[in-house]
């Protein structure tokens, strides 16, 4: 998935990581953790209060609320928004879709 | 004491960073306020520096353009990014613009100024169908943001529908960087090359550098298909394509095999600060709500200016213009010596004309509600059903303000962003403009905190 990386011609500076649920996943200085998600192919990381659906990114623009995680023990973060750290713990109580940790 | 601009600008996309240098290079004290980490609003938004790209333009249309006024406006205002507004109200004769400043531990922090430009853009309109919430499904615009913003694809197998010219540079984005899109699905008619709204609105090169993308990329583009339903367990694996007739009733349906669909009919203007401070507001072509403006984008508010979507969706070069119109009157309003532009605003006069073209021959047709079966979900953050709206509809309620009080659709997290719109068509309304005190999530404390100056080198305050 580094196609878009020739397209603009990007030489980024090293990865970090952070983790998801215990499991690492890359993320480039300055990307969302919800973008770092994404890329790892975790597609959902929490479910809904009432059917137990499971939701990711729906707008990607801060608008919809659906992306919400919690990161480091702060809960509700809109992981659209919020840029990853290294280091950054997200705990989605086991919500993560996706091939965490095994890309 | 507070230093109080002549003019503050919310919103840094190519209104807000126009308009705010029209204003700064007319002698106006500007400051400009946004919520992200970089400048360009939706239209213009690029990689983190972290990523170092060198063609970061190979995405956009014009960013080098609008590189150059930020850059010019770097040296003339300040500039407040990471500054989430959530409320503008008033303070004697200036205007406040509340903000939270950084992404996780926020600082409350308060502008004051003279007058106010509100350059806030649009987000997507979706409208609702079965399995829209599966994880997978995204809004045409979210997929842009992942591929601009973070050089992140959506998906390797990506279905784009809806209806609109944005589909196409959508597609051909995706297609570009290496995504697999299996076609765009054109709601309304699909335009042959010489009758495209594109070419009416000229922008001939535009339509056919697209159109050359998804040739080159072997990507389909059919009219009068949209997808009507997603499937997938946890995650989408497939969607079911819909011919449809001219209200967009389904007339045959076939599946599509797709990790992600990137889909949007048109867009919603963000007018809840403008709505905060009473500007009238009409609904525009496409039946979005927008904020009233003069020949000057002043709005029904003396001192409060709006330009770009909020004034009615018609694109970044639309926008930049009206910018440039909200900053000239601004600073003329302020007793500068500022002519009027009869140039600029024959052309305001007619790319807003072009984008009539595009809403006419992009409309939303009410067949979509037909695609909804009782259990899909209306709203996506109180998981209401359609079911629970006929209901609510059943008990009495005619309106969409009645049918949400009943069954709560638009009551969620989102505040009504993602399904307003649905809901007031499925009740037979046009959408309401907005009415939301609080424009993001606040902290109970700092809605009570003092207001505070925002740091750097605008926390000095000016004491001349």
């Amino acid at each position: 998935m580094r196609e878009p990386y020739r397209l603009v011609r990007a030489r980024p500076e090293p990865e970090f990581e952070i983790s998801v649920d215990g499991s690492p996943v890359p993320a480039v200085p300055g990307q969302t953790v919800g973008a770092a998600m994404h890329g790892a192919g975790i597609r959902s990381w929490r479910t809904t209060r009432f059917g137990g659906r499971p939701r990711g990114l729906f707008c990607g623009i801060g608008v919809c609320f659906d992306c919400l995680v919690t990161v480091n023990g702060t809960p509700s973060l809109r992981a659209c928004l919020t840029e990853a750290r290294p280091g950054d713990r997200i705990d989605t109580g086991g919500a993560a879709g996706g091939p965490v940790g095994g890309r | 004491m507070t230093r109080t601009y002549d003019l503050a600008v919310v919103g840094a996309g190519p209104a807000g960073v126009a308009g705010a240098l029209t204003a700064s290079l007319a002698g106006l004290d500007v400051v400009l306020v946004d919520g992200a980490a970089r400048p360009g609003g939706q239209y213009f938004r690029r990689p983190a520096d972290g990523f170092h790209a060198g063609r970061a333009g190979a995405l956009h249309r014009g960013l080098d353009r609008f590189t150059r006024q930020w850059e010019a406006l770097r040296e003339r205002a300040d500039l407040l990014l990471r500054h989430r507004v959530w409320a503008v109200g008033r303070a004697g004769e200036a205007f406040t613009v509340r903000c939270l400043e950084g992404d996780r531990e926020e600082r409350p922090r308060t502008v004051t100024a003279r007058g106010l430009l509100i350059a806030t853009g649009a987000h997507d309109r979706p409208v609702p169908f079965p399995g829209w919430d599966l994880p997978g499904v995204l809004t045409a615009g979210g997929a842009q943001a992942l591929l601009k913003g973070e050089l992140v694809l959506a998906g390797r197998r990506v279905v784009v529908a809806g209806t609109g010219p944005f589909l196409l540079p959508v597609a051909a984005g995706l297609a570009a960087a290496g995504a697999e899109v299996t076609g765009v699905h054109e709601a309304n008619g699909r335009f042959g090359p010489a009758a495209h709204p594109l070419l009416a609105a000229g922008k001939a090169g535009e339509a056919l550098g697209y159109a050359a993308v998804l040739a080159r990329h072997r990507v389909p583009y059919r009219g009068r298909e949209a997808v009507v339903a997603a499937h997938g367990g946890t995650a989408l694996t497939h969607v079911t394509v819909a011919r449809l007739d001219r209200d967009w009733r389904p007339v045959s349906t076939r599946t599509v095999e797709c990790d992600t669909l990137a889909y949007g009919y048109g867009f919603v203007p963000q007018l809840d600060l403008p709505v905060q401070l009473g500007c009238a507001t009409r609904h525009d072509a496409d039946g979005s709500p927008v904020v009233t403006v003069d020949a000057g984008m002043r709005t029904s508010v003396p001192g409060v200016y709006a330009a770009g979507e909020t004034t009615g969706v018609g694109g970044a070069v639309l926008a930049e213009v009206e910018g440039r119109i909200a900053g000239r009157a601004a600073a003329a309003d302020l007793g500068r010596p500022v002519p009027p532009d009869p140039v600029l605003s024959r052309r305001r006069d007619r790319l807003a004309a072009f984008a009539r073209v595009l809403h006419d021959a992009y409309p939303v047709r009410p067949g979509w509600r037909g695609w909804l079966r009782d259990d899909t979900l209306v709203c996506r953050c109180e998981e209401v059903p359609l079911s629970a709206v006929r209901e609510a509809q059943a008990m009495g309620a005619t309106d969409a303000r009645s049918v949400k009080l009943l069954a709560r659709p638009g009551m969620g997290w989102c505040q009504g962003r993602m399904c307003g719109y649905a809901v007031a068509c499925l009740v037979g309304e046009n959408p309401a403009a907005p009415r939301r005190p609080i424009a993001q999530p606040v902290r109970l404390g700092d809605l009570a905190a003092p207001t505070r100056p925002p740091s750097g080198r605008s926390a000095t305050p000016s004491e001349g």
